[in-house]
């Protein structure tokens, strides 16, 4: 198993970082809600950034219930997906960065995504960070896998 | 672009559409030689095919579920079983289905042909793998041939073409398929020839047999052997075969019939025509280049070229498993000699031998004589599972030949559909369990029964109880498999019987489709005259279907002598206090008998939680084969040796290893079986089939992936295992 881990998270890892987007879902009393977000992945796997104007649907669902999901996947929309795509689902909890963390998580943030540096540093645009509980990790179309994060 | 091409149309910018096989008798024709008529059908028209009727995606499903190497070759054959199938249930496309019919209506609507695989590259000099795509012969008709060819094409995809995946370099994107339909040469009198000889390269050889030359190339038939001097072509030597059978056509195919008389005492060729079909040799050699191996036949004395193909020498390493599975794929009459062989020689045999060990006194024996016996036993256990490898596996290819016979046939949306045509054949592991499920009623009726088994008293249970439990023990107290053996223990057997006894008996049929309704479908397929071999191959796989379970029991039993010994043995080196008496000798031969026995030990490592690491890793969902229909939840019991067996509760599902039959007395308890070692048609799939519970099979390393107590939903459709609720 030991071995299976470390294969899993280099997997994981490269997943995370060759993927700039991932569909994150959040929910406001019971109707669940799907958007697509510029993420990107913390060296240990930990935690998942994301960044978000303050006036939208997706950050006035997180105040409301931090808890969410986020789906990063590799597929190419073709049928040799169900042999070769990989996606993981990773669960945990949304909270926006402090201003401890700001300077370290921004670096990494536009090291992966360049282009949105205006939009991070406008004061109307939150960037949030999920603390990753566990990343469900699906293979050749129905092997599941889950990777729980000790904290 | 046309999609099929006459011989003199081809030009050798047509190789790779083509294929090795048309190529080389277009280029034949070409040089004279005689060449039945053929018309190639090109790679573009199987790319075409699959593409346009979205079997190309079925097939990234079905082929790449698991990784190859976790496959054994019992689940690849299943795997190509199902792909088969796919094929013989997808329509050509009207498009083009126009495109091929047209030419071929114009050669063959009259005439019979055969149906070969012309796979481009297979016929290269450097990977050259006869005999891993199908061919047909005597095929008539054009809707026939155009099934055929959808066979032939389905057989790029065969388990014996998924064996050498990586030498053929099989790819569902790139691989494709050419297919040469040939006028059919009813020839006299067929063979191969060897331009080289692939034991002495300054040798050619000549096989022939009468009749058709299919018997020859699957080993039906013996043929005569002339080896040659390659450089001058004079005869060295001559081995004359026992000729006694001969493949001639049938209405449908080809059948085997005795070889009459006179021909019997004459070799199918006279040394002149020898020589000549060691010339065909040497004119293709100059042909196409390369020594070359060649199939050909004499009809009206005139020698033709049915096909040609560069010669190459396998070099098989002895670690190489394949081509004894090649070797599984055995004929009708073949496998007729083996059922013979298997119940009037070798199961007799088993039994006596068990029986003979079960009638010695071994507390009697003294320590050196035990130490005898046990060697001895170990001995004979291992010669009877040489005989088991040699002749009882093979014989399991029984129903594969039914199955594949009756999906032709059939057509069935279930590919696996066949088997329950072959379930309910009266196991003897069903018998057993029978007296187990019976023994429990007994024990039910009665409650004064419960409490004396609870407490560990049979003895005090009323004297039917008593009877019923010594008929099982008899019968079947030596059964044993790789841990233990039935009646080990009568205290815990009676346990587990009370287990069965507190809940009501369960209904043991809950397959599929009426089997006797279906059998008389399949039947009706055939006309009167093939009526009795249809019914011969139906007996033929019952009995493989059942034997299947059956000789292993015998051989369990067997081994169960072994351990008996062996017990005694263990025993004795208890009692004894002081390591270095002379018990040694059976010390040192338990150790060797123990240590022969491979025992999966589970994984230490993975039943640790791992303490120091930030993450942990589990299963969620695994995929294995669907072995089984059915859907079942409850608790897992991993079953590794005798004290998970008898401790099983009523509804939890057997997690194991490898099923063998000697455990399968938990079954009617089961809710659903899991096992590590895949395929439909294992033991613990049957057992499953024969109590209707869903089976799950070749689920990689489930007994260290599945723990114990774990809440697990079984797909028996789907062939997934799921551990652990829905809830996050």
């Amino acid at each position: 198993m030991d071995k299976d881990l470390t294969k899993i998270k280099r997997d994981l890892k490269k997943l995370l970082q060759s993927q700039p987007l991932a569909v994150l879902a959040t929910q406001n009393r019971g109707q669940p809600y799907a958007s697509l977000v510029a993420f990107a992945s913390s060296d240990d796997l930990k935690s998942l950034y994301f960044a978000t104007t303050r006036s939208t649907r997706k950050y006035a669902n997180l105040s409301g219930d931090s808890r969410v999901a986020v789906l990063v996947d590799n597929r190419s929309n073709k049928a040799s997906d169900f042999r070769w795509a990989m996606a993981a689902t990773a669960t945990g909890k949304a909270k926006e960065v402090g201003p401890v963390e700001r300077k370290s998580v921004l670096d990494l943030y536009l090291a992966k995504h360049p282009h949105l540096k205006d939009f991070v540093h406008s004061p109307t645009c939150a960037l949030c960070e999920i603390r990753v509980q566990t990343f469900f990790v699906v293979t050749r179309f129905q092997s599941v896998m889950e990777v729980h994060v000790r904290r | 672009m046309k999609l099929a091409l006459s011989l003199n149309g081809i030009t050798r910018k047509d190789r790779s559409r083509i294929g090795g096989k048309g190529f080389a008798l277009a280029m034949m024709q070409k040089s004279g030689m005689h060449v039945p008529e053929a018309l190639c059908i090109t790679t573009e028209a199987y790319q075409e095919y699959v593409s346009s009727t979205g079997l190309r995606d079925q097939m990234h499903m079905e082929l790449y579920r698991k990784p190859f190497e976790e496959m054994r070759w019992e689940e690849i054959w299943d795997t190509a079983l199902r792909i088969r199938n796919m094929f013989i249930k997808t329509p050509l496309p009207s498009e083009l289905r126009k495109q091929l019919r047209a030419p071929l209506a114009s050669r063959f609507s009259r005439r019979p042909v055969s149906v070969r695989s012309s796979a481009p590259g297979e016929d290269s000099s450097k990977t050259s793998f006869a005999g891993l795509h199908e061919s047909f012969v005597n095929i008539q008709g054009l809707e026939s041939i155009l099934e055929h060819i959808r066979l032939v094409w389905a057989s790029l995809w065969s388990d014996r073409a998924l064996l050498y995946r990586q030498e053929l370099g099989l790819d569902v994107e790139k691989s494709t398929m050419a297919v040469v339909v040939q006028e059919m040469i009813f020839g006299e009198r067929s063979g191969v020839v060897f331009g080289m000889s692939p034991v002495h390269e300054k040798q050619s050889a000549v096989e022939a047999v009468y009749g058709l030359n299919q018997g020859l190339v699957d080993g039906t038939v013996e043929p005569d052997r002339w080896i040659l001097d390659r450089h001058s072509g004079q005869i060295l030597s001559h081995r004359p075969a026992r000729r006694e059978k001969i493949l001639v056509p049938a209405p449908k195919g080809v059948r085997l019939e005795n070889l009459q008389g006179t021909l019997r005492r004459r070799a199918p060729l006279r040394d002149r025509e020898v020589k000549e079909v060691y010339d065909l040799a040497m004119k293709a050699e100059s042909l196409f280049g390369s020594p070359q191996d060649a199939e050909w036949t004499y009809f009206k004395e005139t020698l033709h070229a049915l096909q040609a193909r560069p010669i190459t020498t396998r070099s098989a390493s002895s670690e190489d498993q394949r081509p004894w599975y090649l070797s599984l794929h055995r004929s009708f009459d073949n496998l007729r000699g083996l059922r013979t062989k298997i119940e009037k020689e070798l199961i007799p045999g088993m039994e006596t031998v068990a029986r003979e060990m079960g009638i010695v006194n071994l507390p009697a024996l003294s320590d050196s004589v035990l130490a005898q016996e046990i060697g001895q036993r170990s001995r004979i256990h291992k010669e009877w599972q040489e005989t088991y490898r040699r002749d009882c596996i093979p014989f399991a290819h029984g129903m594969r030949l039914f199955g594949k016979i009756y999906n032709d046939l059939m057509k069935p949306k279930d590919p696996f559909q066949f088997v329950s045509l072959l379930a309910g054949s009266g196991m003897v592991s069903v018998r057993r369990n029978q007296m187990l499920v019976d023994l429990a009623e007994l024990i039910r009726k009665d409650p004064s029964n419960k409490a004396c088994i609870l407490e560990g008293k049979g003895d005090d249970c009323k004297p039917e109880v008593k009877k019923g439990l010594k008929r099982v023990l008899d019968q079947f107290g030596d059964l044993a498999w790789e841990k233990g053996r039935l009646g080990e223990d009568r205290d815990r057997l009676l346990k587990l019987v009370l287990q069965m006894a507190s809940h009501p008996e369960r209904e043991t049929s809950a397959r599929a489709g009426d089997p006797g309704e279906l059998e008389k479908v399949f039947l009706s397929r055939f006309d009167e005259e093939q009526k009795s071999y249809a019914l011969e191959l139906l007996d033929l796989a019952r009995a493989s279907y059942r034997l299947r379970d059956d000789d292993n029991i015998y051989l369990d039993k067997i081994q169960g002598q072994v351990l008996a010994a062996v017990e005694e043995g263990r025993r004795r080196i208890q009692e004894r206090s002081t390591p270095e008496s002379k018990t040694m000798e059976i010390d040192d031969l338990l150790k060797a008998v123990q240590s022969e026995a491979p025992v999966h030990k589970p994984d230490q490592k993975a039943q640790q939680p791992a303490k120091k690491q930030s993450f942990s890793l589990k299963s969620r969902q695994i995929l294995g084969q669907p072995a089984g229909p059915g859907m079942a939840v409850g608790k897992a019991r991993v079953v590794l040796g005798s004290s998970e067996l008898f401790s099983f509760q009523k509804g939890e599902i057997l997690v194991c290893d490898a099923v063998d039959p000697g455990m399968t007395f938990v079954v009617p308890l089961a809710s659903a079986i899991v096992e590590r070692r895949g395929g439909m048609l294992i033991h613990g799939a049957i057992i499953a089939r024969e109590y209707g519970i869903p089976c799950v099979t070749g689920v990689p390393d489930a007994v260290n992936q599945i723990k114990t107590g774990d809440f697990i939903t079984v797909d028996g459709h789907l062939g997934i295992v799921i551990i652990g609720e829905a809830t996050l």
